[in-house]
């Protein structure tokens, strides 16, 4: 099990109001789950007012949930604390979570952590004094054939090391991110040497041999 | 090795559109409404003919795991709820076919869900792949545009919804009632069992969770036909299936390839071998970080499946194959995998809250060699007092890599326990892909 801080009260909002632009993707959400089960759209709602709130949730925010999915204050509390992408207390503009589990930690996440220590100063959970930054280790992002892995916000940065991590940080300090994935210039999770498979598909756009025979003899009696 | 026309994802690298257009021109959604004229049970009967066991870990069969369901709906909807909360260590596969495949998942939930007379599939996904649930949101929306799901599905008379629902961050998660209570808005913390979810799931309906690459598969499997995909792979182990090559090799890479592909011929072959080479091996753990690791003397034979790893006392897991050379620290590697499943234990189980973190302690002192000889028997012990002791899984999951280092390398553990002894600790090494 994981804990995770909550913002000190001299850093909580008052009231939290959702945007109009929020409202209409609630009704979008709501409309997803059967009527009276309302509470499953607890997590999307979650997501929802960190993303109109700077990347994190504030008191108030969970609050506005909790009236508006007709569910005790604590129930959603709880949610928000168990799921470890919920933040409670302030981020860094360039909210960095960084994997360090085996698979990341075999392929160099030791020198991504350092780097990070490096350029930036910080430890786990630690918070540039100018608000830019901020770091969190993570467990495996699912990307792990494309070893080491910092996420920054949304996106995934692959094929890390001590170098594409100076790289990375100096682009974003600039206010520049890179193109997400590989740092190194692989496509997506091939062999960074070349497809071992697939290749004479390329040419048919993927069509394969058995489904190009299968649609000759229908001639054109799809659906 | 498997022949390209044989690879049911043709676009799992991402170079071609991975919208409908491209999809349909790759066969998907080509016949739907044909293969929607068969009867629910002639369905679940072509899927049960393929072999097709699950993709997820457990290795269930998938038309065994559908007939399950009622037979007819009564007062309570039927829903099909798809596991795309892939966070099992070494394990990236269904985040191609989100990416690139996301009208394969689509169409296998229409053509499951009707086999299961389901109203609904909820694709659960984990919270941290947001690029992906973006594709995968506007190919569900491309599909409604198109009258291929929703109401009278591809003109078949079926009306069938798909809803995208994304986590947060929370391994436990896919524990399949763990991703249950979750989808219903709260902790994801497993559910006992019974009631099974096909009795009592989501909502308190009948349900089936199944893997994204296990529903991933069944259109093309329809199409081409059962006897073609068991045909392929190895009795009771039949078909294709996507594998995560990761660690020590010198090229990782996703990679489809038949059941049953020797570890070696299949390292060397796709990932471009061990670093260092195949007598550089220390050892893999073969199909994710819950399965015990293998040692060089297994890997250098044994082949890539259900059955034969189960044999080795491993698993075939979700195929993600960790590779660990010489260079590997293989007790702090271990130790973090002992570290991630304390992090991720949801807390509700005793053995398992305390255990996880116990565990965890030791084997950090274990990375030092800070230990008595004794204490790797009192770890095994307690290992066995976790497994099997929990609600769901995660507490085998936990287990399983510690009993692994023990039963392949004791003596790692002795030596750095005698140097400590001794006054000459073993540094803990950092690792660097090399």
């Amino acid at each position: 099990m994981s804990s995770k801080p909550i913002a000190e009260d001299k850093d909580q909002p008052a009231s939290f109001t959702w945007t109009p632009q929020s409202e209409k993707q609630i009704a979008v959400i709501l409309a997803k789950y059967p009527e009276g089960r309302q509470s499953s759209a607890v997590l999307p709602l979650l997501d929802l007012a960190q993303r109109q709130h700077d990347n994190w949730i504030p008191l108030a925010a969970i609050d506005a949930i909790a009236a508006r999915l007709d569910m005790a204050r604590i129930r959603v509390l709880e949610v928000a604390t168990f799921y470890t992408m919920y933040n409670l207390a302030p981020v860094g503009k360039w909210f960095l979570q960084a994997c360090t589990t085996t698979p990341c930690w075999l392929r160099g996440s030791d020198q991504m952590m350092r780097c990070i220590k490096d350029k930036l100063g910080l430890d786990n959970h630690g918070r540039t004094a100018d608000g830019q930054f901020s770091l969190l280790e993570v467990e495996c992002l699912g990307a792990c054939v494309n070893a080491p892995i910092l996420q920054v916000n949304d996106d995934f940065y692959e094929d890390m090391d001590y170098e594409t991590t100076a790289t990375l940080i100096d682009a974003l300090k600039r206010g520049e991110p890179p193109v997400v994935g590989s740092m190194k210039g692989r496509q997506t999770s091939q062999s960074i040497a070349g497809p071992t498979s697939l290749e004479s598909l390329k040419k048919s756009d993927g069509v394969p041999a058995w489904f190009a025979g299968q649609k000759a003899a229908a001639a054109g009696g799809d659906d | 090795m498997l022949k390209d026309d044989d690879r049911i994802f043709t676009n799992v690298y991402g170079w071609f559109d991975w919208g409908l257009d491209g999809a349909r021109k790759r066969g998907d959604w080509s016949n739907t409404k044909a293969l929607l004229a068969q009867t629910p049970e002639e369905l679940v009967e072509a899927v049960k003919a393929s072999g097709l066991r699950g993709r997820g870990g457990a290795g269930f069969p998938t038309g065994l795991k559908w007939s399950f369901m009622p037979k007819e709906v009564k007062e309570k909807p039927h829903y099909l709820v798809v596991n795309a909360d892939e966070s099992e260590p070494g394990t990236c596969k269904d985040r191609d076919i989100l990416r690139h495949e996301p009208h394969k998942l689509i169409e296998g939930c229409l053509i499951g869900g009707y086999s299961m007379r389901a109203k609904a599939a909820y694709i659960y996904i984990r919270g941290e792949f947001y690029n992906e649930a973006q594709n995968l949101q506007a190919a569900i929306d491309q599909a409604y545009d198109a009258g291929l799901i929703g109401k009278n599905a591809c003109g078949s008379g079926y009306d069938f919804d798909v809803f995208l629902h994304r986590g947060a961050g929370a391994y436990i998660c896919g524990e399949e009632t763990a991703l249950l209570e979750s989808l219903e808005g709260k902790k994801g913390q497993p559910r006992l069992k019974p009631p099974f979810p096909a009795g009592v799931g989501l909502y308190g309906c009948p349900t089936t969770v199944n893997n994204v690459e296990s529903i991933a598969v069944v259109p093309t499997i329809l199409r081409r036909g059962p006897e073609w995909f068991a045909a392929l792979g190895r009795p009771k182990n039949s078909g294709t299936k996507l594998f995560c090559i990761s660690g020590h090799v010198n090229n990782p890479c996703n990679v489809e390839e038949e059941l049953g592909i020797p570890l070696r011929e299949l390292i060397d072959k796709h990932a471009g071998g061990v670093i260092g080479g195949w007598d550089n091996l220390l050892g893999v753990i073969p199909g994710g970080s819950s399965v015990p690791v293998l040692p060089k003397s297994i890997c250098d034979d044994v082949l890539m499946d259900f059955d034969s790893l189960r044999e080795v006392r491993s698993g075939l897991g979700t195929a993600a194959v960790i590779v660990m050379n010489q260079s590997t620290d293989i007790v702090k590697a271990i130790a973090r995998l002992s570290a991630f499943y304390k992090h991720e234990s949801c807390g509700q189980c005793t053995p398992c809250r305390e255990g996880t973190g116990w565990m965890w302690r030791v084997m950090e002192r274990m990375v030092r060699g800070e230990a008595d000889v004794d204490e790797i028997d009192v770890l095994e012990e307690v290992s066995r007092q976790i497994e099997g002791h929990t609600i769901c899984a995660l507490g085998d999951a936990a287990a399983w890599p510690v009993q692994g280092l023990i039963r392949h390398f004791r003596p790692e553990m002795e030596r750095r326990i005698a140097a400590y002894k001794a006054g000459k600790p073993v540094m803990p090494t950092a690792q660097a892909a090399e």
